[in-house]
């Protein structure tokens, strides 16, 4: 039986469709599911054994980036995400995704001592970044052997937070990826995704669902392979399977 | 109300600041000192939200706890009309507080969120948004109004106080009277001047012929037409619909009147009779199929007025309309494309004509508006090309296209679906007002106190996430509807009345959602708001549940009825009942005169004394420097070119991936095969002789695609025409000359036209006070089937000791090349001359390629061989040495580099491949050069750079 991961959509989403191929491809069952219906019926959320918040601009990034998604987050199904987490289901928010589960409190720092500010250079920025894996904790990223080369599309990427709140996450293992390419927007300790202190929710602003097949790396022509952000989804279902 | 801050009636405004440094004021900082406000010590920006309601302090508190990050921002409020320190001195450096709000009535999709918002937490508020600058420098008055105009605020869309609080009109709409229809004083006895005085009040863009055929319509039902009856009839008869001088009746000066243009592309495709052709010059977008149950959907459009007057804006709504023109087709967009020419960026501020941008206001403003809108829907933005020359300048051009995909069931395709008698006319999206209405006549009129509702208003504003909602819908509901169409120009007068060419309607407007009241029914009918649908229903239950989840507002308007009328109720009012017969078919057809252009045709033995007084290097360097041909990576990164994981070739390819390749491939992760598009376009051949600019922009868009490994056999093109007035003899002489070279070398390459558009009246007032067409821009996009994306090729070097070759010939062909336009000599020669031996030169690279042949390859265009080896090193981070000038070509040595003759490649080939490929090619190939470990280019003169000092001239000064 393939886990069944929730994939939970908002006016905006749009990765949605990447992220659903790539966990396919990982071993998994997406189902997507809009905030509005979930809202609804918030106990759908214990039928999954995965959920991912995926990239996009939810709301147009009206307000702020991930910000009106959250304000749903905290909402009707905030107590079912939070059962979920303490259940040990795996739950990842990529991009916007990232942007999301920090202003709902469900990553460290919590919606005061952690933040995605604008990129350095000021403006929306989609390159290829290369990411090292550096947590043992995070679930999604203990197991990986190698780095992942994906892509960032994003305009407010800069993690920060309070100096405090990233000396708790480096003495807690938990900066699960850092940008060993050049750090694209200027992220603090070159941080690239974090995840909370059970280990199972990654938030990272990168694009791993887009370097799933071997043909989809900017260097294929030039005989370059491997480094699948592949790897990362498989690591989640591994986790769920076992 | 207990423990408020006042009443209903009290504004709130939290103004949010942020803690680091905003990217908002440096861009501010820069566009104010390009504009020569050197003055201009610093900036701060912050971001206003007004909120109209009784708000308690746990209101406040509670909206500030969404609204505000405290790692980031910080935030204040305060009461409208409180005598804030609205003036701060910083030191003791006078400042200066500028705030701007947008116009009554123009979209402002954050201020609807937040006003969801605060609902969501039981808050009752009416809300705007706006922005705070606080200026500081030694700055006159007349210096802070320059700011606020021209960098600030846009007062299309805003306006701006000095020094006092802005107080935005916030006001629960009322129920305001709606106005009526108006009768138009039309008889028998209307005179042509009167016609005339008629066509200029209302700004309808009609000749008198067609003047005079309404007149008579309306006299023979003995009845005068309505305001509403008048607009729908200049809507379906105006250039951008009707395309009157692609079907004029043109007599050319030798006295022989020829096909008309549109018959002249059409018939080039019906005889080339491409099997893959499905639907061409009909619909909203070509149709073609390359694999048995999928067909793709092409379209490219010019938004370049709009554009003009609100770059971000009109750029914007340039990709959310091209990608509904696919909607309309049916498809669902898998990629967008962007060409776009400005005036030069180094543009001395004095040299700007009053009343225009500088270039890289618009610049920057348009890129930002594509990247908003294909970013946001989630479409990659794939392929491109940004010119730049003054000519550009007072007229910028924006060129936005799309492709979509849609699978059909077994042995079935796409049919072009129509409505049938008594199905509902439904529209789907948001809501309508008075956006694209006449915006060029508002926007000349004098600023008083209701120029903000209707200038303003005018102005049309894109919302992606919006489009994004209709796109599911209709991507899941392809069954619920029987025929669809997208509201572009003309708004429901133009997608309703199209559908109902056939059969005739009935409507009735009065239940359409506005975005507020006061419209008058020809505002309504004609209203550009963006992000609607219109299609045809058997039944809406299925198609209303859908919109229900995804949230999209959909409403009846009424029914197709097979009268051939259209009938129009407003208010229980019949305001139009046009004859469908006359609205579509009763046009007189346009009569039209050209002169025909007298190009230089002949080739010279003479090499002009400035091509070989310069050494080789310079010249290169100052080609690889030159806007047109350096570095486009900053524009690039803009642009989402990874979402849906489909890329394979993409825009910028190499081992750093900064270099530029020719053609872009994408593919669905699932499949194997992919399709290649490529872009010509060369508007300084165009300039001097728009036939061969025609014939080179046609070869150099297959030369993009076959150059990445797409079939040469198997290509659809798209033609979109920027051009001058046409009732110019001179400039209809120009696009004549380029459709008949167009026609003929698609017809050399079997690719036919799929689908085009023509924007004319691109024209300019010139420092010698007279008016000037823009250069004949003709774009030509191709799609080319890609049979196994695996086997593509780039352009960036891959290995030391691989060999260099040339495929073409290469001829003394320098009028309208980059060289000769650096030397101020643009009119040097011949324009280069289509190779009739390109289209199987083209099928043999292909086989090369599929065969794995050619390791990398690239075409060559602006700048010559000389530029394409400079970049294909540039972008390897490999060196090459060039053979010697005897051997490295039949030419001069500064011909052979820098010669932008057609049909010819570089490719980089393992030295065993050199003889396959020599017997390949018999008489059209020559090795070059070789490729080198040590990044040095050294040119067959012995002179030579390194690879890094080439990438230097070529990306700039360090950003």
């Amino acid at each position: 039986m393939k886990p069944r991961a929730l994939i939970i959509t908002a006016p905006g989403t749009n990765r949605d469709a990447d992220v659903m191929f790539a966990l396919e491809l990982a071993g998994a069952s997406p189902h997507p599911m809009s905030i509005k219906q979930l809202s609804a019926s918030p106990q759908l959320i214990d039928d999954s054994q995965m959920i991912v918040i995926p990239g996009g601009f939810s709301y147009a990034d009206a307000l702020g980036a991930g910000r009106l998604f959250a304000h749903d987050l905290m909402g009707a199904i905030s107590d079912a995400l939070n059962q979920a987490v303490e259940k040990h289901r795996p739950i990842i928010g990529i991009c916007n995704g990232f942007q999301t589960l920090v202003r709902a409190g469900l990553l460290p720092g919590g919606a005061r001592g952690a933040a995605l500010g604008h990129n350095d250079g000021g403006t929306f920025d989609c390159r290829w970044v290369r990411l090292t894996p550096t947590s043992q904790r995070c679930i999604w990223t203990r197991a990986l052997t190698e780095e992942i080369d994906c892509p960032i599309a994003n305009g407010e990427g800069r993690f920060t937070c309070q100096p405090d709140v990233f000396n708790d996450l480096v003495d807690n293992d938990q900066i699960a990826l850092r940008y060993t390419s050049a750090n694209p927007n200027g992220s603090i300790g070159d941080v690239a995704g974090i995840c909370d202190d059970t280990g199972v929710v990654l938030g990272l602003m990168p694009h791993p669902e887009n370097h799933v097949l071997p043909r989809q790396h900017p260097q294929f022509h030039r005989g370059v392979s491997g480094k699948l952000g592949l790897n990362l989804f498989k690591q989640g279902v591994a986790y769920v399977n076992n | 109300m207990a423990g408020g801050l006042g009443s209903h009636l009290t504004t709130h405004r939290l103004t949010i600041s942020q803690k680091g440094p905003d990217p908002r004021a440096e861009s501010v900082w820069r566009n104010a000192h390009d504009l020569g406000l050197g003055n201009l010590q610093s900036v701060d920006v912050a971001d206003i939200y007004f909120l109209k309601g009784a708000l308690s302090q746990s209101d406040r508190d509670q909206i500030q706890s969404i609204l505000l990050d405290p790692l980031l921002q910080t935030g204040s409020w305060e009461l409208c009309g409180e005598s804030a320190n609205s003036r701060p001195d910083i030191g003791s450096t006078r400042c200066h507080v500028i705030e701007s709000i947008l116009h009554t009535g123009v979209t402002d999709s954050v201020a609807a969120e937040l006003q969801r918002l605060a609902a969501t937490v039981g808050i009752e508020v009416v809300t705007a948004t706006g922005k705070r600058f606080v200026v500081a420098g030694e700055l006159e008055r007349s210096d802070i109004e320059h700011l606020a105009n021209s960098v600030l605020a846009n007062p299309i869309i805003e306006q701006w106080s000095i020094d006092s609080p802005a107080v935005p009109e916030l006001s629960m709409f009322s129920e305001t009277h709606r106005p009526r229809a108006h009768h138009i004083q039309l008889s028998s006895a209307t005179s042509d001047e009167a016609l005339e005085v008629l066509n200029a009040e209302r700004g309808l863009a009609l000749d008198i012929e067609e003047l005079r055929t309404i007149r008579d319509y309306f006299n023979k039902q003995a009845r005068s037409p309505t305001d509403i009856e008048l607009e729908t009839l200049a809507q379906t008869w105006s250039e951008h619909c009707a395309h009157k001088t692609f079907r004029a009746a043109i007599t050319t000066d030798d006295g022989q009147t020829r096909d008309t243009l549109i018959n002249t592309l059409r018939r080039s495709t019906n005889d080339i009779a491409a099997p893959f052709v499905v639907s061409s010059f009909v619909g909203n977008a070509g149709i073609i199929s390359f694999i048995p149950g999928r067909t793709l959907a092409v379209k490219c459009e010019t938004h370049n007025h709009p554009s003009a007057i609100e770059p971000f804006g009109g750029a914007n709504t340039g990709i959310g309309g091209v990608i509904r023109d696919i909607l309309g087709a049916a498809h669902s967009p898998i990629a967008c494309t962007n060409i776009l020419c400005f005036g030069p960026p180094s543009l001395p501020a004095n040299e700007v004509p009053a009343g225009v941008f500088h270039p890289r206001k618009v610049q920057a403003g348009v890129v930002d508006g594509i990247a908003d809108y294909g970013n946001k829907i989630g479409l990659p933005t794939v392929a491109g090309a940004v010119l730049y020359d003054t000519a550009y300048t007072a007229n910028p051009l924006v060129y936005a296209g799309c492709i979509g995909s849609a699978t059909h069931a077994a042995g079935t395709t796409y049919v072009e679906s129509k409505p049938r008698v008594g199905d509902r006319i439904i529209v789907l999206g948001g809501k309508t007002g008075r956006d694209g209405l006449r915006g060029a006549t508002f926007s000349s009129m004098t600023m008083d106190a209701t120029t903000g509702d209707v200038a303003g208003a005018s102005v049309q504003i894109g919302d992606p996430i919006t489009e994004k909602l209709l796109c599911d819908v209709l991507r899941h509901g392809r069954s619920t509807y029987t025929a669809i169409t997208d509201c572009g120009a003309g708004g429901l007068s133009s997608a309703i009345g199209e559908m109902a060419e056939e059969l005739g309607a009935n409507i009735d407007l009065t239940q359409l959602p506005l975005k507020y009241p006061g419209l008058a029914p020809w505002e309504i009918w004609l209203s550009e708001a963006q992000e609607r649908m219109v299609v045809a229903v058997e039944d809406l239950t299925a198609l209303a549940k859908l919109c229900d989840d995804h949230g999209v507002a959909y409403t009846d308007v009424g029914v197709f009825t097979g009268d051939k009328h259209l009938v129009v109720r407003c208010d229980d009012e019949i305001v139009l009942d046009l004859d469908v017969d006359f609205l579509h078919h009763g046009r007189p057809q346009r009569r039209l005169g050209a002169t025909m252009p007298t190009p230089q045709r002949t080739i010279s033995r003479i090499v002009p004394a400035w091509l070989i007084n310069t050494a080789p290097i310079e010249h290169l360097q100052r080609l690889l420097a030159h806007p047109n041909i350096a570095s486009k990576e900053s524009i690039i990164h803009r642009y989402d070119h990874e979402i849906r994981g489909a890329t394979v070739v993409r825009p910028l390819v190499g081992a750093n991936s900064d270099g530029h390749g020719d053609g872009v491939v994408i593919a669905e992760p699932t499949d194997q095969y992919g399709i290649a598009i490529g872009i010509g376009v060369n508007p300084w051949f165009g300039l001097i002789d728009p036939q061969r600019m025609a014939e080179a922009v046609v070869d150099e868009a297959m030369r993009n695609v076959v150059a990445v490994g797409g079939d040469p056999t198997r290509v659809a093109l798209l033609d979109n025409f920027s051009w001058g007035d046409p009732t110019r003899a001179s400039t209809l002489g120009e696009l004549v000359a380029a459709v008949d070279g167009c026609a003929q070398v698609a017809r050399a390459f079997g690719a036919p036209f799929v689908s085009g558009k023509d924007s004319l009246n691109n024209e300019f007032r010139g420092s010698d006070g007279q008016r000037h067409a823009v250069p004949p821009t003709l774009v030509i996009t191709a799609i080319a089937f890609v049979p196994d994306v695996a086997l593509t090729v780039t352009a960036d070097l891959k290995s030391a000791d691989n060999t260099l070759m040339l495929i073409g010939t290469t001829h003394n062909e320098f009028a309208g090349s980059h060289l000769s336009m650096i030397h101020n000599a643009l009119d040097t020669g011949v324009v280069p001359k289509f190779d009739p031996q390109s289209p199987a030169r083209y099928r043999n690279m292909h086989g090369a390629i599929t065969n794995g042949l050619i390791v990398s390859c690239h075409d060559c265009s602006e700048g010559g061989v000389a530029v394409t080896i400079a970049e294909m090193a540039i972008a390897g981070r490999l060196g090459v040495k060039c053979v010697p000038t005897e051997a490295f070509g039949d030419n001069e040595l500064a011909v052979d580099l820098f010669s932008e003759s057609l049909g010819r490649f570089v490719i980089e080939v393992t030295p065993s491949q050199v003889n396959t490929i020599t017997q390949m090619f018999p008489g059209s190939s020559r090795v070059i050069g070789h490729v080198t470990k040590e990044p040095m280019f050294i040119l067959p003169d012995q002179s030579q750079l390194s690879v890094d000092e080439l990438r230097e001239c070529w990306q700039g000064a360090p950003r």
